[in-house]
């Protein structure tokens, strides 16, 4: 799922830098008075609400970062934000290095016709179109005519998998269906930077589970750049290069999956980590250790990015440690049982974690 | 201080000491000129004069402009708000009369291009009506196209109906009225919609004007009317235009502003602009509210028919009008039931439309694609073919195939005009027994009791009762009604009205509650009488006048009597829907309580459908003052008689806008009262 080389690093698709949303009748005038400085204290005591509290944060090229948080943390009026659907109080957001705050209306519209693609809770499409059409709007939208625009809506749903029920209205789809639809929409411009607002939220749990599989098949083919609002913490650890928990309109931690498990940042974090089965989320690579130059080697080899739980039955049996090799077939550390059996039934202390 | 304390938690005590205070005063004022506990003096009466002085100002003295007259072909001074007025009624007549031509032919439109020296020069320039057949087809495939067979059928009878009975050129003159009408009204309606959908402040600004047009009588936006565009095909359109117009404006409203906000933001993401998001997002998720108020449009539209031709409409309505006036009941009739017809036509099919699903196409052949235009090519050319057949046919007499002229046709007046004869030699004594009774028993004590009641008392009464259901606010809304109406020189006539209407809306209820707590018992029952109460309120209100006419001939009974029949519509509808939905699980759990349809009734459904049916009786108010307000037609000695004076009255603007918001006041108190009171207990019991 990583991209990442050390260049895309330099140029973050999308860049916030201390983002404030604040909310309430007195916010403007605190804003004028404070000459754009923000005491927090101080404009809570006005009776402000911030939706977002100083967010920063990168995202680089074909990067997943999920953000989650429960109801009224702010993760959608961050996202909100970041596709400037609600104004930004102050802070900075820049995509592909352009500054999307000082954009007018028409350099806005530019934007979002080339380089974004949303996908919404409650599906969002328009109930008078077809799948196809609902599809082909945002192409249509930028001029595209009815023919090509058509043409190419057509691939998406091959795409998502629709295929055959393209004449079909949202009503006459279920819920998954018409998430399908949401996702090959917002697709279909291309966009450089993909936002999911709670995709799969509204679904249920046997289809939520397979509109997952879906995702990372889609972005296994794709390699976007995306931006992942949930609330289930699950869905998170599924899905995430990286997760950022937020709790009202702070980010808590901003990490890979492993570290937030391993290691969660405040104990708000570690509310959610502490229920989670570790061998279902760290991965050989991040429980490795560093290969003795003397030591003798199993036999089996597993892959850096397997997870635990899948190899774990397999390196119990071995009694000598077990290589980790990476996708070029080279060993990049060793797997010990010790260290499986204490992610299997060990206590919450960390386990030693490599860089990632 | 404990009586204080329970007086403030109790309201059946406070009401008890309302209903104190107000009979104490009652009693205690006497009638007396000077009096002002008794009646406010007259303040604002100037006002309808200053009125009248600033229009006729603004008609004929403001910013005079040079313009050239077509009539007396000279240039001449006119004012420049009398200049636009003519504009706008030089279109919409030519708009009018170019439909009207295509239905029923005529030479107008062709001397709006030429003059009439060329028309009288040139024998053929005419331009034919539409064959009957013609016009019968295509709307018979509309209707096939927009909801199936049954539909397609009705339609097809309901005009060979009207051409057979020789109504057909009055039936097409209302319509081609009806189609300029509307869909101006629509236009309009959708654009103040959005607007007020972008602006709060137009929203705000709005709102109690909307509040204040639908409850104006029709009558009253006639006056202002013919002062500023005359009288016409063109003014009644107008007419009709204002008082169609809120009801779309409320529906666009409401259907924008239920559109879910991610439906929005999804719009916005696909890189839509303005007019892109308005156009293409916006007004087509709202389509089924915005197409619900086109059907009201029409509706109104056809309401109005009967009212235009006042101010001079053609049509249908002005034939009835003038039979109604000769007391020729049986043509009324057949012309009523001509004007309910086109009412249901139009109703149905716009129905349709709204609740049509939209089909795919695309992948459609041409013939596919377009068969029902087609099939109507084929109709018209057939439909000319036999128009020309029936000239030979039919030689030197009439056209069957072409146009049934004016009351040519099959007519059954005899029959009806016997049967009213019959009527009245046979129950004429019985009637006239009940009726005096009900007139010295019942109405005229009643009226004597309103025209009674002290000025202090009323106020009293009426703001307590707002303070009682919404407090200071409520209280000083509904009291600055009414002080603006004891302001004028017409309370009494506004007490008269107001007891007519009290009367009518008891019995009203009294039978609505009765009738709709039998239906609701009943699945098959509620289905039929939900579609009864539809079908009559497709029904122009003066329709309501016909049979009680026939029966009560010309006195205040027959007013009372129509006014009843109307308003019992809501009153029953509301009753019935109030109780169908009370919520499944409430009625399951009665059920496992082991509850009698008795206890079901009593303790179950009508405490929860209480609020719906108060909302009902709300409408039931409205509906009876707008027919009080139309029999002033019959005649009466209220409000509505006035407003009918200020018709003929050259002067009449002010007066007839005064009257009409004393009409609109006494409606606007009712409805806060109720409003404010259902919302309260609707939240109460969590439907809301």
């Amino acid at each position: 799922m990583s991209g990442e080389t050390p260049e895309n690093r330099e140029h973050p698709v999308l860049k916030c830098d201390s983002v404030y949303k604040i909310f309430g009748a007195e916010t403007d005038r605190m804003m004028r008075q404070s000459n754009g400085v923000i005491d927090v204290e101080a404009f809570k005591d006005a009776g402000c609400i911030f939706g977002v509290n100083n967010a920063s944060f990168e995202v680089h090229k074909g990067e997943m970062l999920v953000v989650m948080g429960l109801s009224g943390s702010g993760k959608s009026t961050l996202l909100r934000c970041i596709s400037r659907l609600t104004d930004t109080t102050s802070g900075n957001i820049s995509v592909d290095g352009e500054n999307l705050l000082a954009m007018n209306a028409k350099e806005l519209i530019q934007v979002r016709r080339n380089k974004m693609g949303m996908v919404f809770q409650s599906f969002a499409l328009l109930p008078h179109k077809t799948v196809l059409e609902n599809i082909a709007f945002p192409l249509q939208m930028k001029g595209m005519s009815t023919e090509d625009s058509i043409k190419r809506a057509a691939s998406m749903v091959e795409l998502v998998s629709l295929s055959g029920r393209e004449n079909y209205f949202p009503r006459q789809l279920s819920g998954g269906q018409q998430q399908r639809v949401g996702i090959a929409r917002s697709l279909a411009v291309e966009p450089e930077i993909w936002f999911l607002d709670e995709p799969f939220s509204a679904l249920d749990p046997l289809i939520r589970k397979e509109m997952q599989d879906e995702f990372l098949r889609l972005q296994g083919m794709l390699h976007k750049t995306i931006l992942f609002v949930t609330h289930d913490f699950d869905e998170a650890l599924r899905l995430a290069d990286r997760i950022a928990i937020m709790k009202d309109g702070v980010i808590e931690q901003i990490d890979a999956p492993a570290n937030i498990v391993l290691n969660p940042a405040t104990d708000y974090v570690a509310r959610f980590t502490n229920e989670v089965p570790r061998e279902k989320v760290l991965k050989c690579a991040d429980v490795m250790e560093k290969r003795a130059d003397s030591s003798k080697l199993s036999e089996l080899k597993v892959p850096g990015n397997a997870i635990i739980e899948t190899v774990a039955e397999a390196v119990l049996n071995e009694t000598k440690p077990v290589p980790v090799v990476d996708g070029k077939d080279k060993i990049i550390g060793v797997l010990k049982r010790k260290s499986v059996i204490h992610i299997l039934f060990g206590e919450n202390e960390a386990a030693p974690v490599s860089a990632s | 201080m404990i009586m204080v304390q329970s007086i403030k938690s109790s309201r059946p005590l406070q009401f008890a000491l309302l209903a104190a205070v107000f009979f104490i005063l009652y009693f205690s004022v006497g009638p007396s000129e000077n009096n002002i506990l008794w009646r406010f003096p007259d303040l604002i009466a100037g006002v309808p004069a200053m009125l009248n002085n600033s229009v006729e100002f603004l008609m004929f003295e403001w910013m005079p402009i040079e313009s050239y007259n077509a009539e007396i072909e000279d240039y001449e001074e006119t004012a420049l708000l009398r200049q636009i007025t003519r504009g706008i009624s030089g279109a919409l007549l030519f708009c009018i009369q170019f439909i009207r031509e295509i239905l029923v032919g005529g030479v107008k439109t062709i001397v709006a291009f030429t003059s009439w020296d060329f028309v009288d020069e040139n024998e053929w320039a005419y331009w034919p009506a539409l064959p009957w057949t013609v016009v019968t087809a295509f709307a018979v495939i509309l209707g096939y196209a927009l909801s199936g067979r049954w539909l397609a059928a009705f339609v097809g009878s309901a005009l060979v109906y009207i051409a057979v009975f020789g109504q057909w050129a009055p039936a097409m003159e209302t319509l081609s009225f009806v189609l300029i009408a509307a869909p101006l009204s629509v236009l309009l309606g959708l654009a103040f919609g959005v607007w007020a959908y972008k602006s709060q402040t137009v929203e705000a600004i709005l709102s109690p004007l909307l509040n204040v047009a639908q409850t104006m009588p029709h009558f009253s936006y006639l006056v202002p009317v013919t002062v500023l565009f005359g009288v016409g095909d063109h003014a009644g359109a107008i007419a009709t235009i204002i008082f169609a117009t809120p009801p779309m404006i409320r529906l666009t409203l409401l259907g924008l502003k239920a559109i879910s906000p991610e439906v929005i933001e999804a719009g916005m993401m696909s890189g839509c602009n303005r007019f892109q998001l308005l156009f293409r997002v916006l007004i087509p998720t709202a389509r089924h509210n915005i197409l619900v108020g086109v059907n009201q449009v029409i509706m109104q539209c056809l309401a109005m028919a009967v009212i235009a031709s006042f101010i001079g409409a053609k049509g249908l309505g002005f034939n009835l009008l003038l039979a109604l006036n000769q007391l020729r009941i049986g043509q009324a009739l057949e012309l009523g039931i001509c004007i309910v017809l086109i009412a249901l036509i139009l109703d149905r099919l716009s129905l349709g439309w709204a609740n049509k699903q939209i089909d795919y196409f695309a992948d459609l052949k041409f013939i596919e694609r377009h068969k029902y235009a087609l099939i109507f090519i084929g109709c018209l050319f057939v439909g000319i073919v036999l128009a020309y057949a029936g000239a030979y046919i039919f030689e030197g007499g009439i056209n069957y195939f072409y146009l049934i002229p004016h009351n040519k046709g099959i007519t059954t007046e005899q029959f009806w005009q016997s049967g009213v004869d019959w009527m009245v030699d046979n129950w004429y004594q019985g009637l006239q027994v009940f009726n005096r009774a009900l007139i010295t028993n019942v109405l005229i004590p009643m009226k004597t009791a309103y025209l009674g009641m002290p000025v202090s008392a009323t106020f009293v009464l009426v703001m307590g009762i707002g303070y009682i259901v919404g407090g200071v606010r409520s209280a000083l809304v509904v009291g600055s009604f009414l002080l603006f109406i004891a302001l004028t020189e017409w309370w009494d006539r506004a007490l008269i009205t107001a007891y007519m209407t009290t009367f009518a809306v008891i019995v009203s209820v009294i039978i609505g509650s009765i009738v709709g707590i039998l239906c609701a018992q009943n699945a098959l029952a509620t289905k039929f009488i939900l579609l009864v109460c539809d079908t009559l309120q497709t029904f122009p209100s003066f329709i309501y006048l016909i049979p009680v006419i026939m029966l009560f001939g010309v006195t205040d009974t027959s007013v009372l009597i129509a006014v009843i029949i109307y308003a019992t519509i809501p009153a029953t509808r509301y009753t019935v829907e109030g109780l169908r939905n009370v919520p499944q699980a409430l009625q399951d759990a009665g059920s496992m309580s082991g509850v009698n349809r008795m206890q079901r009734l009593l303790k179950i459904e009508l405490p929860l459908a209480f609020p719906h049916i108060m909302l009902g009786i709300n409408q039931t108010v409205v509906f009876a003052l707008f027919m009080v307000i139309i029999g002033a037609m019959i005649g009466t000695d209220d409000l509505g008689q006035f407003i009918l004076k200020a018709l003929s009255d050259k002067n009449g603007i002010g007066n007839g806008l005064m009257l009409g918001l004393c009409v609109a006041f006494i409606g606007l108190t009712v409805d806060h009262l109720i409003l404010r009171w259902a919302a309260d207990r609707k939240k109460a019991l969590g439907l809301a």
